[in-house]
């Protein structure tokens, strides 16, 4: 039984590029300490349970599920978060595909389908769409059927290799 | 021509692929979600939920969770006697349960905690006693058993609502036809499962009043609600919806913990917030109802429908929610797609100990869509026809009215047809009925289905003779425009709707506007999100207020610089004459002169649809200012060893009317092909054990939904065929296009390998049982084999339309003549 008076751990670890320390219960998972600790709510949750992918961090630069990693083993750790993925106000390409494609509709899966993303395209800057698909099979969205998630992927994917892409027009306006 | 259009003038933001108005902060983790929303001395909440599926509350005894450090409030039903409900007839629910429970996740007990691990150990110190009671766990059960009753009201015994409707007769059809088919179907129940757990904060703010904030899709109707359980002024409330992390018709319901952090902030002064655990989203629910179906339709030869009888019980769940609109939605939308002269409609409603469904996607008439669209095809084959070609062959026309009274305008299903026709190959893949000259190999198969959807409904939940929505602009001297709407976005993009429709008008840039939405302190009422109205419906009001808006400003602009009004055109930020177009002054100028002119610039605009030509009792669902229009055709790849169906493509087209923006439309349009597909081959709400009423698996890890590895692929046609009562022609996207997914990949497992799976999900048990039937020279069909036996109450009878009918049900002594 939790006591609410129960002393907390402290951890110092680098967040989105800045040194952080925060105390917390420690029995708090990463997301709770995100989320409860830190204010950071952007990383958002939708089981708890490490079924969905909604609620994706990066550590050292590789996607895992804050909710299935205890907030402890952040020490020293570095951990990006959505609000750290954009360069100050510069969005981040993918960033800037997905609001320009509708690939956010809710956007609760969103910050999760980004990070998952950006680890993607960091090791593969010219992923095929099978290999877009195999990469966000763990994230879980309801809303787009994940077409518009593939497109937005692959056009942040040719703007970062520096070529003038748009969406074709037939993911616009149909056929 | 759309009433509401651009009068031939060039549009220059409708149509066009902009960029939601939410998006940035969506992409970076900006938006606010309800459970994102921290306020200074703020408690957690927490339910006890009943671990019984029907039992009675003996005691209920919180006294060691109350002693428990931290504990600031518990409450219990009989602190809030007061029940409520969606519909006005269905006012069943209390926000925590006093007398009995009716199934497992009936909340019981609440707490507020200083924090989210004291409240959940409080919870589980609260002790209750009860008194177990049988369980009603099926739709045969509801009909034959009355003792115990799950509910003290309803139609009989365990029947929540019975409908009998008949419009023309049914008998005369079927006596004209060359070809009477009856069969049977059924479909699965499942659940919306939004990424996002509901979540709700309340604060009894120092002034004495309430806010709510709360991930639903109808803060009015929960603003009602609270106003009703809690007995306050409404005038003392305020609710906020915050944007939804998806609805799909889950959060459509004012909900037990909505009331309960409410009342918890009450009592103890302080911001209470509560967030459900997946766990307890499950019990929720209120999603698809499972219906049983049996389906009688004569046909001639050519195809075209001659009568039709339409048989629907659904398994409600234990409370009535949305379930009286839910059965005569499943019985409504049968004539809007093919001609059907004489149709006869009985539905029936049982309350079981299981969550209540309500309305999911499509409310009501996915299922009968799959019953009707896959009986279709099984007539096809029998008449020898293209079933492709034979619904084209019997569509209904535009600018009619329905047998039941719907009246249809714009209709572009025929080009739908053509364009997936044309796209998918139909006609070099098509079996043509004919197994030993296929023309894809055995295992891979195409089929066919259509569908039609409301764009709104006809008339609110509680009778009333107000707008339906309503939207207000604010123009400041500095040439900002604030538009305000209760409207509620989902993640559809109704916010972006409103700043561009309203752009349009004022020849501004979206993002220009300030757009503030559904908060019921703040926003005209707008009914909420649900039934695909707000498009249409907050689009209409916001062509109005944008217009009196224009109207102001043009005038004022006219006298500054002596120019005709009719003269005078709003675009690029600028307000000038289109004969001489340089001149003119800037956007904000006019507002200047406007507001030195009239004084401070608002203006208000609302919608209303218009009535419908249906009077008889039920005639209220259904109607609709519009409907939108889909087909679908399936290509998919069945493993006759396995039973595995792979749906590889799907070519749908959809009758937009106009799309507002397009690319919002092909994601609504590609959402719902994904969450038909999820329905048609692996999701479902079903539970085990204990007479069936114990939850099979409420976790996203087993109630399987597509990943990206099961997701298809999608060719997308929009059609526009402007309808004259939507917004520049503009019909609904968000909900049409699931309906034809289901029919179309039955279907097109039929073509592959030759069994009839009358049932959803498809799922691989299902195909190797029939073909294991097929195999041994028995019928190749895997489905319901029966209906129960019900004493339907005598039909209430309407003359059609093409009978000279008014609309109205006859007098009963007719009936016995």
């Amino acid at each position: 039984m939790s006591n609410p008076t129960k002393q907390k751990s402290h951890i110092q670890f680098a967040l989105n590029g800045e040194p952080a320390e925060v105390a917390f219960a420690p029995h708090k998972t990463l997301l709770e300490v995100l989320r409860e600790d830190l204010g950071l709510m952007g990383t958002k949750h939708g089981c708890e349970l490490g079924e969905c992918g909604t609620c994706t961090v990066l550590v050292n630069g590789r996607a895992i599920l804050s909710c299935l990693m205890l907030g402890l083993d952040a020490e020293g750790q570095a951990v990006k978060t959505i609000e750290g993925m954009a360069e100050g106000a510069q969005l981040h390409p993918l960033q800037e595909t997905f609001a320009d494609t509708g690939a956010a509709q809710c956007g609760y899966c969103t910050p999760g389908f980004l990070l998952v993303a950006e680890e993607l395209l960091k090791k593969d800057p010219n992923p095929s769409r099978d290999v877009i698909k195999e990469a966000l099979s763990g994230n879980l969205c309801r809303c787009t059927g994940y077409i518009k998630i593939y497109e937005a992927v692959e056009l942040a994917a040719a703007r970062m290799r520096g070529e003038e892409a748009e969406l074709p027009r037939e993911s616009v306006y149909g056929l | 021509m759309p009433k509401n259009g651009n009068n031939g003038k060039p549009l220059n933001v409708v149509g066009k692929p902009f960029r939601k108005v939410d998006a940035r902060a969506k992409c970076t983790g900006q938006t606010k979600f309800a459970d994102d929303i921290v306020l200074p001395r703020m408690l957690f909440c927490k339910i006890l939920r009943s671990h019984l599926p029907h039992a009675l509350i003996k005691n209920v005894d919180v006294s060691k969770a109350l002693a428990l450090p931290g504990v600031i409030s518990i409450i219990t039903g009989k602190d809030l006697p007061i029940s409520y409900g969606i519909l006005p007839v269905s006012q069943d629910e209390l926000a925590l349960c006093i007398d009995k429970v009716r199934f497992i996740g009936d909340p019981v007990a609440a707490v507020a905690a200083i924090d989210e691990d004291v409240a959940f150990d409080a919870m589980n110190l609260i002790e209750v006693e009860y008194e177990p009671l049988n369980t009603i766990s099926s739709i045969e059960e509801a009909i034959l058993i009355d003792d115990p009753l799950i509910h003290e009201y309803g139609d009989a015994g365990n029947v929540h609502k019975k409908v009998s409707l008949e419009f023309g007769n049914v008998e005369d059809g079927f006596a004209l036809a060359d070809l009477v088919r009856e069969d049977t179907f059924f479909y699965e129940g499942n659940t919306h499962l939004p990424m996002e757990q509901h979540a709700a904060v309340g604060n009894f703010d120092p002034d004495n009043k309430l806010t709510l904030w709360s991930s639903t899709q109808t803060p009015h109707y929960v603003h009602r609600a609270l106003a009703k359980v809690l007995e306050l002024p409404a005038s003392h409330i305020r609710v906020i919806a915050t944007p939804n992390g998806g609805g799909f018709g889950g959060k459509s319901d004012p909900f037990n913990h909505e009331v309960v952090v409410c009342k918890l902030s009450m009592l103890t002064g302080r911001p209470v917030k509560v967030t459900l655990t997946r766990e307890e989203v499950f019990y929720c629910h209120r999603g698809r109802h499972p219906v049983l179906m049996h389906v009688k339709t004569g046909v001639k030869k050519d195809g075209a429908i001659t009568g039709m009888h339409f048989q629907t019980f659904l398994d409600g769940g234990a409370y009535g929610s949305y379930g009286v609109a839910s059965t005569f939605y499943t019985g409504a939308l049968q004539t809007v797609t093919y001609d059907v002269p004489r149709y006869k409609f009985q539905g029936l409603r049982a309350f079981t100990n299981k969550p209540p469904c309500g309305p999911k996607r499509g409310h009501g008439t996915p299922q009968p869509r799959f019953g009707l669209e896959v009986q279709i095809d099984k007539i096809a084959e029998e008449l020898k026809l293209d079933p492709a070609a034979m619904r084209r062959a019997n569509l209904v026309k535009p600018d009619t009215v329905t047998a039941n009274y719907l009246r249809i305008g714009s209709m572009g299903l025929g080009k739908c047809l053509d364009k997936i026709v044309e796209g998918s190959g139909w006609t070099d893949k098509f079996s043509g009925w004919d197994q030993d000259n296929r023309k894809l190999p055995y295992g891979k198969g195409i089929g066919i289905a259509c569908s039609s959807y409301i764009c709104g409904a006809g008339l609110p939940i509680y009778w009333n003779n107000m707008p339906q929505s309503g939207v207000q602009l604010r123009l400041d001297r500095q040439g900002g425009v604030c538009v305000m709407c209760g409207s509620t976005d989902i993640g559809q993009g109704s916010d972006s709707i409103l700043a561009y429709i309203v752009a349009e008008v004022l020849g501004i840039d979206p993002f220009d506007i300030r757009v503030i939405t559904a908060d019921t302190d703040l926003t005209p009422v707008d009914l909420g999100s649900y039934s695909s109205r707000v498009t249409l419906m907050t689009g209409n009001a916001a062509i109005q207020a944008a217009e009196r808006a224009r109207e102001l400003l043009v005038m004022a602009v006219a006298e500054e610089l002596k120019v005709p009004i009719e003269n005078l055109s709003l675009a690029e930020r600028r307000v000038f004459d289109v004969e001489n177009p340089e001149v003119g002054v800037t956007f904000a100028k006019a507002v200047v002169l406007a507001e030195s002119k009239f004084g401070t610039i608002g203006t208000v605009g609302s919608y209303s649809p218009p009535r419908s030509p249906g009077r008889y009792k039920g005639a209220g669902v259904g109607p609709s200012p519009a409907y939108s229009y889909s087909a679908a055709i399936a290509e998919v790849d069945v493993d006759p060893s396995t039973g595995i169906v792979v749906v590889e493509r799907i070519w749908i087209a959809h009758d937009i009317g106009k799309s507002i923006n397009p690319m919002l439309v092909m994601g609504q349009v590609e959402g719902s092909v994904y969450m038909g597909l999820g329905e048609v081959l692996m999701e479902e709400m079903v539970y085990r054990a204990n007479r069936n009423v114990v939850h099979k698996f409420p976790s996203m890890l087993e109630y399987k939904s597509p990943t990206t590895m099961e997701m298809c692929d999608v060719k997308t046609y929009l059609i526009e065929d402007p309808d004259p009562n939507g917004p520049y022609g503009a019909k609904e996207v968000g909900q049409g296009p699931l309906l034809p997914v289901p029919p179309a990949v039955a279907n097109a497992v039929y073509d592959a390998v030759g069994v009839r799976i009358d049932e959803v999900p498809i799922t691989p048990e299902k195909v190797l049982k029939a073909l294991r039937e097929k195999a041994k020279g028995r019928d190749g069909r895997y489905g319901p084999t029966g209906i129960p036996s019900v004493e339907w109450p005598e039909p209430l009878r309407v003359l059609t339309p093409a009978e000279g009918g008014d609309g109205k049900e006859m007098p009963r002594v007719a009936v016995h003549s």
